[in-house]
C-alpha cells in the first residue's frame, strides 16, 4: 500500500542490535491497527517468536512500528513474511467460506430459482 | 483482552497456528441478509483479524459519491457549501468495481474526468408558484410547486458509452427521499454533480456501510447435569430460550440452546448466578471466538454488493 504518485518506502527496518538478526523493528508506512494487530496476531501464533508488538508512533502519522523478536539465531525477517502469507490465506479462505454460505442462504431462501 | 491462545502460554499445549485446523473449526452462518442490511455469525476466528474485517468495511471499501458540485445558480437560502457538503453525503447507487480512481495530478479543467472514472448527474429545479391553490391556504405543499427538493430529483446524465454499459441498472441516488433543500417561489438550483470513486478512510462519505459492528458470544457449558428445583431456578436467571429443561428419567434436566445464547448477553441476570447455591452445576463461560456481525449497508446491489465488500477485504491486504 505504498503511497500514489511518489516514490514512498512501504517497509523500512530498523535494526535495535548491532549484530543479532533476530531482533528487528519494521516500519511499516501507510498502515494502521488494521494490518498491525491482525499480523501481530498472526505473528504471535508462529513457533520460535519470543516477542512480537506494534506501536502507532503518532496518531497524526500513518505508519506503525512493528517489532519482532525470535528465539534461536532465526532471521526475524522469516516469521515476518510466513505472517504475511499466513493472513493472506486466512482472508482467502475467509472469503470462500462466505461465499458458500451467502449461496447456500440464497438458495436455502428461495430455492425456486435455483 | 488480548487472546491467549498463542504457542507457549499454556505449558504441554501447543497453539501454534495450523491452517488445517483453522479451515476444519472455521464456519459462517448468515442469520438475516435483506436490502439494506446483513447479520452472520463467524465461528473459529480470532477477535483481531475480525476486527480487521470491520475496520476494513468502514474504511478501504470504495464506493462512488458526490465529490465535485459545479453549481451554475443557486438563489436557496441554504448557502453553496453546505447544499455541496449535503449533495456529498447522498449515498449513490453505482457498482464502485466498474469504475476507476481518479488521477489526482494537476487539477486542470481538462482534467474534468471520463466516462471511466467519473458519472454526472445533474439537479435542476425550480420552485414556483401553484396558480390552482385556493385562496386563503397556508400548506405550502399546496401553495408551491417543488418547494422540497429531494434526491430523487438528481438525475443521470450518461458521458460517453455509459448509456450502453448502464443500461439495465441506472445510475442515481440509493433512497429518493432524502431532503436537500426547501426552495421558494423564484427560487432555483442549477447544479452539475461529478461522482468518483473514494474510500472512507478519505472521506466518511465514501464508507458504503452506515455501520459494521461485531460482538464476541459466550459459550456456557454445564459442569454437570442439574435437576429438578435447582434447575428451575437456573433457568429463571438467564432469558428466555436461552436455556432449556428436558424431561429425563421423569427429572428434569438442563440443555442449551446455542442459538439463543445472544439473549444472554443483553437481559442476563448476572447477580443470581454469584449465589453459592449454583455451585454444583458451576457455569463456565469462554469466548467461543463467535461472532455476529451485523452489517448495515446503504448499496442497494443485493447480493453482489454484500459480498463485495468481503472480496474487496482480500484485495485491501
Amino acid at each position: 500500500m505504498a503511497g500514489e504518485g511518489e516514490k514512498k518506502p512501504v517497509l523500512e527496518m530498523v535494526q535495535a542490535d548491532g549484530a543479532d538478526e533476530g531482533c528487528v523493528t519494521f516500519v511499516l508506512h501507510d498502515e494502521d491497527h488494521t494490518l498491525g494487530n491482525s499480523l501481530r496476531y498472526m505473528i504471535m501464533k508462529t513457533a520460535d517468536v519470543e516477542f512480537c508488538g506494534y506501536t502507532i508512533t503518532h496518531p497524526s502519522e500513518s505508519k506503525i512500528n512493528f517489532r519482532v523478536q525470535t528465539r534461536g539465531g532465526l532471521p526475524a525477517t522469516e516469521p515476518l513474511r510466513r505472517g504475511l502469507n499466513e493472513l493472506n490465506d486466512v482472508c482467502q479462505h475467509v472469503l470462500n467460506t462466505f461465499q458458500v454460505s451467502l449461496f447456500v442462504h440464497l438458495a436455502h431462501l428461495s430455492p425456486a430459482s435455483f | 483482552v488480548h487472546t491467549s491462545d498463542f504457542p507457549g502460554n499454556y505449558p504441554g499445549y501447543d497453539d501454534t497456528w495450523d491452517m488445517q485446523k483453522f479451515q476444519k473449526n472455521f464456519r459462517i452462518d448468515v442469520v438475516h441478509l435483506d436490502e439494506s442490511s446483513m447479520e452472520f455469525d463467524m465461528v473459529g476466528i480470532d477477535a483481531a483479524i475480525a476486527n480487521a474485517f470491520r475496520r476494513i468495511l468502514l474504511a478501504e471499501v470504495p464506493t462512488m459519491a458526490i465529490e465535485k458540485v459545479f453549481i451554475y445558480n443557486n438563489t436557496s437560502i441554504v448557502q453553496d457549501e453546505v447544499l455541496a457538503h449535503r449533495l456529498g453525503l447522498v449515498p449513490i447507487k453505482a457498482d464502485p468495481r466498474l469504475f476507476e480512481y481518479r488521477n489526482t495530478g494537476e487539477e486542470s479543467a481538462e482534467e474534468e474526468g471520463s466516462e471511466i472514472d467519473t458519472i454526472q448527474l445533474q439537479l435542476k429545479i425550480k420552485c414556483s408558484r401553484n396558480p390552482r391553490a385556493s385562496k386563503d391556504s397556508s400548506d405550502p405543499r399546496e401553495l408551491y410547486l417543488n418547494h422540497m427538493v429531494y434526491s430523487r430529483d438528481i438525475k443521470w446524465v450518461p458521458i460517453g458509452n455509459q448509456a450502453d454499459v448502464f443500461a439495465d441498472s441506472g445510475i442515481g441516488p440509493v433512497h429518493d427521499d432524502i431532503l436537500i433543500a426547501q426552495l421558494r417561489p423564484g427560487q432555483e438550483l442549477d447544479i452539475i454533480l461529478h461522482c468518483v470513486k473514494g474510500i472512507g478512510k478519505d472521506h466518511a462519505k465514501f464508507s458504503p456501510v452506515a455501520t459494521a459492528s461485531y460482538r464476541l458470544l459466550p459459550e456456557i457449558t454445564l459442569l454437570e447435569p442439574v435437576e429438578g428445583e435447582k434447575a428451575e431456578r437456573l433457568k429463571r436467571c438467564f432469558s428466555r430460550g436461552v436455556i432449556d429443561l428436558e424431561d429425563v428419567n421423569g427429572k428434569k434436566e438442563l440443555t442449551m440452546s446455542f442459538f439463543n445464547l445472544f439473549f444472554y448477553l443483553l437481559h442476563g441476570n448476572y447477580k443470581e448466578t454469584q449465589n453459592p447455591l449454583y455451585c454444583p452445576a458451576a457455569l463456565t463461560s469462554t469466548i467461543m471466538k463467535c461472532f455476529e456481525w451485523l452489517v448495515k449497508s446503504f448499496i442497494i446491489l443485493f447480493p453482489p454488493g454484500l459480498t463485495g465488500p468481503t472480496s474487496v477485504c482480500l484485495q485491501a491486504q
